[in-house]
């Protein structure tokens, strides 16, 4: 009887049900509750935003890809569109498409491809990018567009502060930090719900964790990383409230404001760039939190998530080595 | 809370299509090729020649050294040719050709089916019963047993561990085996425990043979110190180290066998051959083979003699589907893919498993994004995203520190593995050459 | 002008202990080491390639310095005049080898040899042959997955999409070996240049009786013994069901090659016969 060519290959042959693909597309979707809210918030210019940082990230991995690495191309694993998402989601919606371009090339062309492509890039690209932004244009990069809902006319033009720096401006200015909040317009459920100044994506906690309910859920992310930061905040903040509560912000003002949810549940996580095993990724975890409360509390940033996840990335190298997962029938060896 | 091992594991989709199909025998082959090297050791040394007639059961091949063991003619007939024929390896290796003619089986074997539990035999007489009938371990590994019945000096067992697990998704050979031959696997099992002097028979099912499970803790009460635990389903959980972990939490450390920490593991399989070849006189020459595949029509459970061309079983389970694209020997994780459906059922055929041409090829492969899955599923605790690159640019010495030997090629890594990375093919090979520089380096 | 002044002085204070630091340390921790070992490593062609079994190429001058004679050392990259070279550093004398060259003994070219599996997993000649004898009915042919194309360090050898079967570079090989030892069938043997690069070769390692093996591979030696017959020099022998040529025996008459029912043996760089025209797989591999 006649058959086709058999296929010969090594075990095992049947294949879990994970892709690269499925995996950044599941980061994409846990992505929208968030970008909803930026849009309901700051109106069209979010989707302005985001569609040009996305457009340009593509085009940057594209663009190398053909010119230096060569090779087949990979923009279709979906890892750039997540990249120029996480991008947009850390600028402010008012920021002009050209800075969002240069980001997109710094975050594409430098964080990732000088290093060889996805999985190769030792720090997270759109954190570099962001970061890039930060220092060379820091006019921009920090007068966010007013929230207003639902504006899509884009006629308003008003910009203020973040409640971080209006928390830091005033510390530094000697009042008292129940004082400033007294003062300060928002409350805490406009920080859960995301009616607060800041970054595109950064701004509504609830959306945010919802998102990472999601990848928990899809197990595209483990626990350990946005616990350990969220923790780690929550419990060094909690100190120093409990010290002097006139000089230091509430733990729970720390956790809502500023970039920590976006950063713990969709920039820290990033596979490519964190630990491997749970305890390194805990390790990483309480780095992140340290790091980001010593800058919000005695640097010169008002926010130092970005920061903070950039400088636990460059030791996640070490931990990797460090904190090898536990060898079978290691322990009772003779 | 069921017992399992604790670190790492898959789970695969099950798609044991042919659980409670009852074991069925076909008919005899006209033909059969008989590899004289159908187990782990040296291969077996031909006593027949050309023309020489022989019988269901007769000695054809004789034990070449101490890892090693005998080989039986599987049908009655003459001894068409000495010559190499493509088997599972994937090599073309000496086989003895036989045509069959009619089935007449040797006199000293008792045919019949009535129970024997008379188990009153001394130790190195069921050792030797064992190495005649030319018993090697039917889980696939194929270690001559009567090697593994022979504790090494200094050495004391306490648990046998029958492993009943079959975590491979698709076969059902073990569990047929266990509904319909369960007093045979108890007896069997004792004369292990006798032949090792173990206090203990431990039995590990896993949850998703609940029939299986049923009917064993029935028939175990019979028997003395014998017990059934039923085990989360957990691939590779019936590899022997995994085994010993989920039932009695005892670590075989790196490098060692089973028995430093005073088990012996053998497989069901295992249990109802010996109780053939110690209560019967029947030497191996026939083994259950599970064939199936999802695009099989009548996937089953089939008693074939060694020997018999794997097409045949296919013919008997409904023919090969036309979008054929994979065979395997074995199960999906660790089963091996066949070059050619003609090749010869052996001792360690678990089962024959129809893979449709568009699942046949591997999936597409991107870079490496660390997200550290192929460690946290790796049974061994070691990192084979690290191994595979140790492995790519020969960097034997660390591949050793890392431990690359302790891996069990379960396959878990390269399963789970969302990037499609061929890990395990790499870290097979690194492996073997790490072996070969180590015994190098011994001489 | 006190800001410049101490800076000044802490950075000359700093540079000074710094020196006396570095300075006391190489004091202490020299390696004294032979000059010739630098000599000698200036006469290697400086490719590491390992062809002389030895860790690169300072691990091969070390070895020609530390030793008495230069017997059993020899560097097949550079060659004679190399080792001549380094035998006049050293004032020893060298021992003259005839010139080799990687040659691949497998002429089953895609339409030669008909594939009867697909190969599906990774793409090294090592990792097929631990699963399988290949995807063709031939076990002991060329796999042409490329793992000597990887080895080699001189770019001397390449995979002809054409027939999937690697071909060597003769202005480029060296006969370093690091193919050879690459090659899991164990298809490439180094042989005597030879004259005017003139060699004639069995292109076939299979160990199949001669049915067999014709069919799996329309170019496979058959074992049918009629080079051995034609040889006039006894050079030709068959084992295992296949023909060997011994180098140093051969005279290159080519009369084997004429009586070779399949084609397995290759003559190469060998002027075209007056009565017959040239046929094409020489010049295939030629090129």
């Amino acid at each position: 009887m006649a058959i086709n060519k058999l296929t010969v290959s090594m075990s095992p042959h049947d294949y879990g049900k994970y892709s690269v693909k499925k995996i950044m597309s599941g980061v994409v979707l846990a992505m929208i509750p968030a970008l909803l809210v930026s849009v309901y918030y700051f109106g069209f210019d979010a989707i302005r935003v985001n569609l040009i940082a996305i457009a340009s990230c593509v085009f940057f991995e594209w663009l190398f890809q053909k010119i230096f690495i060569k090779g087949k191309l990979t923009i279709n694993d979906g890892s750039a569109v997540v990249t120029g998402m996480l991008l947009a989601f850390n600028v402010p919606s008012n920021l002009p498409w050209w800075i969002i371009v240069i980001g997109a090339l710094v975050a594409i062309g430098i964080a990732k491809m000088t290093f060889g492509g996805l999985g190769n890039n030792p720090f997270n690209p759109a954190l570099v990018g962001r970061v890039f932004l930060l220092i060379s244009f820091p006019v921009q990069m920090t007068s966010w567009p007013k929230v207003s809902v639902l504006n899509f006319a884009m006629t308003d033009a008003q910009t203020g502060a973040t409640p971080l720096a209006i928390v830091k401006e005033g510390l530094k200015n000697g009042e008292s930090y129940s004082s400033i909040m007294n003062s300060m317009p928002h409350e805490y459920v406009d920080m859960l719900m995301g009616n607060i100044g800041g970054s595109l994506g950064e701004i509504s906690a609830v959306a945010l964790i919802l998102g990472g309910l999601f990848m928990l859920f899809r197990k595209i992310i483990t626990w350990h990383i946005p616990v350990s930061i969220i923790g780690t905040v929550a419990i060094f903040t909690a100190i120093l409230y409990g010290i002097n509560p006139e000089t230091y912000a509430s733990p729970v003002f720390h956790l809502l404001t500023g970039g920590l949810m976006l950063g713990a549940i969709f920039m820290a996580t990033d596979m490519v760039t964190s630990p491997m095993t749970g305890k390194g990724m805990l390790v990483y975890g309480v780095g992140i939190g340290v790091i980001t409360v010593l800058i919000r509390v005695w640097g010169a940033y008002p926010e130092g998530v970005s920061f903070a996840i950039l400088i636990m990335n460059a030791v996640v190298p070490l931990i990797n080595n460090w904190l090898k997962p536990k060898r079978f029938g290691e322990t009772i060896k003779k | 809370m069921l017992k399992t091992f604790p670190k790492g594991g898959v789970h695969p989709k099950e798609n044991k299509f042919s659980a409670g199909k009852p074991i069925e025998t076909i008919e005899l082959p006209k033909q059969v090729s008989i590899p004289i090297a159908q187990h782990i050791g040296a291969p077996a040394e031909a006593v027949v020649k050309k023309g020489d007639q022989v019988k269901v059961g007769q000695l054809i091949a004789k034990s070449g050294g101490f890892v090693s063991t005998n080989i039986h003619s599987s049908v009655s007939g003459t001894v068409l040719k000495i010559d190499n024929v493509l088997d599972t390896s994937g090599y073309k290796k000496t086989c003895i050709i036989i045509d069959v003619e009619g089935d007449e089986w040797l006199d000293s074997i008792d045919k019949s089916t009535e129970l024997n539990t008379n188990i009153d035999i001394s130790v190195d007489e069921i050792r030797n019963k064992v190495l005649d009938s030319g018993i090697v371990g039917l889980g696939g590994a194929t270690f001559p047993t009567h090697v593994k019945l022979s504790v090494p000096l200094g050495k004391t067992c306490e648990y046998l561990i029958i492993n009943a697990v079959e975590c491979e998704p698709y076969l059902t050979a073990d569990h047929q085996l266990m509904l319909e031959k369960a007093d045979e696997i108890m007896v069997g099992s004792q004369l292990m425990q006798k032949a090792i002097g173990a206090n203990k028979i431990l039995i590990g099912i896993e949850n998703n043979k609940p029939d299986a499970i049923k009917i064993m803790s029935e028939v175990a009460k019979k028997y003395e110190n014998i017990e059934v635990s039923p085990l989360k389903v957990m691939y590779p959980q019936g590899g022997e180290k995994q085994l010993i972990k989920a039932l009695i939490n005892r670590e075989v450390p790196s490098g060692g066998l089973p028995i430093n920490v005073g088990c012996v593991v053998q497989n069901v399989g295992t249990a109802f051959a010996i109780y053939e070849a110690v209560q019967k006189n029947k030497p191996l020459f026939e083994r259950v083979v599970t064939v199936t595949g999802t695009s099989l029509s009548k996937p089953c459970n089939i008693l074939t003699r060694i020997g018999t061309s794997t097409i045949e079983l296919i013919e008997a389970a409904g023919g090969l589907p036309e979008d054929t694209g994979k065979v395997v020997s074995g199960g999906p994780m660790m089963g091996k893919a066949l070059s050619a459906i003609t090749v010869p059922v052996t001792k360690g055929t678990s089962g024959v498993l129809i893979i449709p041409a568009k699942k046949s090829s591997r999936p597409k492969t991107y870079n490496c994004i660390r997200c550290g899955r192929c460690m946290n599923v790796c049974p061994m605790g070691l990192e084979p995203y690290k191994l595979k690159n140790m492995c790519v640019v020969k960097m034997h010495e660390e591949l050793q520190a890392e431990r690359i030997l302790d891996c069990i090629e379960c396959g878990s890594c390269a399963y789970t593995c969302p990037a499609g990375i061929p890990l395990l093919d790499y870290i097979r090979l690194g492996k073997a050459n790490l072996n070969k520089i180590l015994r190098s380096k011994k001489s | 002008m006190d800001i410049i002044l101490n800076t000044l002085i802490t950075l000359s204070a700093l540079g000074v202990v710094l020196a006396v630091i570095l300075f006391v340390v190489a004091q202490k921790f020299k390696v004294i080491e032979d000059p010739k070992i630098d000599e000698v490593e200036a006469c290697t062609p400086g490719a590491n390639c390992g062809g002389c079994g030895l860790p690169g190429c300072r691990g091969f001058a070390e070895a020609c310095v530390k030793a008495e004679t230069l017997e059993g050392l020899y560097c097949p990259a550079g060659g004679n005049e190399v080792m001549k070279e380094i035998a006049d550093v050293l004032g020893l004398t060298a021992e003259e080898k005839e010139p080799q060259i990687a040659v691949v003994r497998c002429n089953g070219s895609h339409d030669k040899r008909r594939k009867t599996t697909t190969y599906d997993s990774a793409l090294s000649c090592a990792v097929s042959a631990t699963l399988f004898g290949g995807d063709t009915d031939c076990q002991y042919g060329c796999l042409g997955l490329g793992d000597c194309v990887e080895v080699c360090t001189f770019d001397a050898i390449y995979i002809d999409e054409e027939s999937g079967l690697p071909i060597v570079d003769e202005d480029k090989c060296t006969a370093c070996g690091a193919c050879v030892t690459a090659c899991p069938k164990d298809i490439i043997e180094l042989r005597n240049k030879g004259k005017k690069s003139r060699r004639i070769y069995v292109s076939c390692v299979n160990h199949d009786k001669g049915a067999p093996a014709k069919r799996a591979c329309d170019s496979a030696c058959i074992a049918c013994n009629k080079c051995v017959k034609a040889c006039p020099f006894d050079a030709i022998v068959v084992e295992n069901f296949c023909a060997y040529i011994d180098y140093e025996k051969c005279k290159l008459c080519r009369k084997c090659v004429e009586v070779c029912p399949t084609g397995a043996i290759l003559e190469l760089n060998f002027p075209p016969r007056k009565v017959k025209v040239e046929n094409t797989e020489t010049s295939e591999i030629e090129n």
